[in-house]
């Protein structure tokens, strides 16, 4: 039997709510299926399981907010037959279980010695409501049908805006605290001439439907992914083991959202992708940052991060890493500078480029290659 | 088409791209970029939009000339219908 937990879907996450199954007990799923919808503070992700297999049975019901880690459902693998059991499952279906490793949180250990009234039972069957996922308010940490009421009412009404601008608010700001406390930045800069870059793109773009018109970050996003297979060191993870290589190059694209916050959800294997994929994928990845859909392969697996301030008219930034990603290049406006080309001075549309690197997995000579690498990519468009 | 078709073509398709802009607010000539929070993406999204409801190719070049809501109905009337 296969154990699906709640998995971390970035740094800033402690915790999630199940909003709902997608599957269910008895259907078969496949590696990168859709099983759960999760609430985080950034939003509602939907969850992709990474084994095949069927659906055993599910441990957590929607409206409970477990940690990370909680085991959520059980799994059985292609060839066990049905009702096998599950290492550390049985024991922990009854309630949610944090993992070893995190401390129990005091929800978690409200719910493990919760009495529920009979009338406060009778109402959560009414409700469908878990009755091991509620808080507990009455006497002696015993459940009240007001506690069943407020659990279902929560259930239904998903965060209100401000309440999610808040939370979005605390979340980034612990990830950030985190990196800028432990993180030793490095930050180098180069300010590169697009004007091959861009010459090839209005014409590109002039022989294009309006829907497939291709945007200058699309560019710099997979010159980007190309300086990453030249310059693995800034393409991955630190740990308390040391620097991890990326599996492959998925950049995290910073995104921010209406009303506040960002989210930095990942297109994947960018290196490998034709531009005319990347602009759709990117289209859509922003599209659902705004609206809802995000998965959580696009949440935890970035391998690093790129964002694009231009379009705030920012001329240039230095960002801060995402852990445990080791780099992050901020992109800034295109501007029309006074350039020296052989000899001569002459009108070119340039942009500054910032590389911000973890000092402990990096040097400056490796983020200096990772921008040099950038630069010549972008001087021949035509072969991104 | 009339202009007051455009000008209702021209609010949807922001709306679609910035649903949270209230339409009442926008001034005949204030600019888009100030008054509505759009970047690049958002932009040609709206282009896409402008596409599919009324039929016009807006080229990148003419980008600029789609700052307000006056021009956007200005440069959309002249090309209604002439492809």
């Amino acid at each position: 039997m296969i154990e699906f937990r709640m998995p971390s879907l970035g740094a800033d996450m402690e915790a999630g709510t199940l909003v709902e199954w997608v599957k269910k007990p008895g259907d078969p799923v496949a590696r990168g299926d859709i099983i759960a919808v999760v609430d985080t503070e950034k939003g509602a992700i939907e969850i992709e399981v990474f084994d095949a297999g069927v659906i055993e049975s599910t441990v957590v019901e929607p409206g409970a907010k477990v940690p990370v880690g909680t085991l959520l459902a059980v799994i059985r693998a292609p060839g066990e037959g049905p009702g096998a059991p599950a290492a550390g499952a049985a024991a922990s279906a009854a309630a949610p279980q944090p993992p070893s490793a995190a401390a129990p949180s005091p929800a978690a250990a409200i719910v493990t010695r919760a009495r529920v009234s009979p009338a406060a039972r009778k109402r959560a069957g009414e409700l469908q409501v878990d009755v091991g996922a509620i808080e507990a308010s009455g006497p002696d940490g015993s459940i009240t049908v007001a506690d069943v009421e407020r659990a279902a009412a929560r259930r239904r009404a998903p965060a209100a805006p401000a309440d999610r601008a808040t939370s979005m608010r605390g979340a980034i700001g612990a990830a950030m605290a985190r990196a800028k406390r432990e993180i030793p930045h490095l930050y180098l800069t180069t300010t590169v001439d697009l004007s091959r870059s861009l010459a090839w793109l209005t014409a590109e773009n002039q022989r294009r439907a309006v829907a497939d018109r291709l945007l200058p970050v699309v560019l710099f996003i997979k010159a980007a992914a190309r300086a990453c297979v030249e310059v693995p060191a800034v393409n991955g993870f630190w740990t308390e083991s040391g620097f991890t290589a990326g599996a492959g190059v998925h950049i995290g694209c910073a995104i921010a959202l209406r009303g506040g916050g960002l989210v930095a959800p990942a297109l994947h294997d960018v290196d490998r992708k034709p531009l005319d994929v990347l602009a759709r994928e990117l289209a859509d990845l922003v599209k659902r940052a705004r609206a809802g859909g995000l998965r959580s392969s696009e949440m935890s697996d970035a391998t690093i991060t790129v964002t694009n301030l231009g379009d705030l008219g920012v001329e240039s930034a230095y960002a801060i890493i995402h852990p445990p990603q080791v780099a992050i290049l901020a992109v800034g406006r295109v501007v029309e500078r006074p350039w020296v080309a052989e000899g001569r001075i002459e009108p070119r549309s340039v942009v500054s480029m910032s590389v911000s690197a973890d000092h402990r997995a990096t040097d400056g000579r490796e983020a200096g290659l990772f921008l040099a690498a950038i630069d010549r990519a972008l001087q021949a468009p035509e072969s991104l | 088409m009339t202009r007051e078709a455009i000008r209702d073509a021209v609010v949807k398709a922001l709306t679609s791209v910035a649903p949270e802009i209230d339409p009442s607010s926008l001034t005949p000539d204030g600019e888009f970029r100030q008054q509505v929070d759009l970047d690049s993406m958002d932009f040609l999204n709206f282009v896409i939009a402008l596409h599919a409801s009324l039929g016009v190719d807006v080229p990148e070049a003419d980008y600029p000339k789609l700052a307000s809501m006056n021009a956007t109905v200005n440069y959309l009337a002249a090309r209604v219908g002439s492809g």
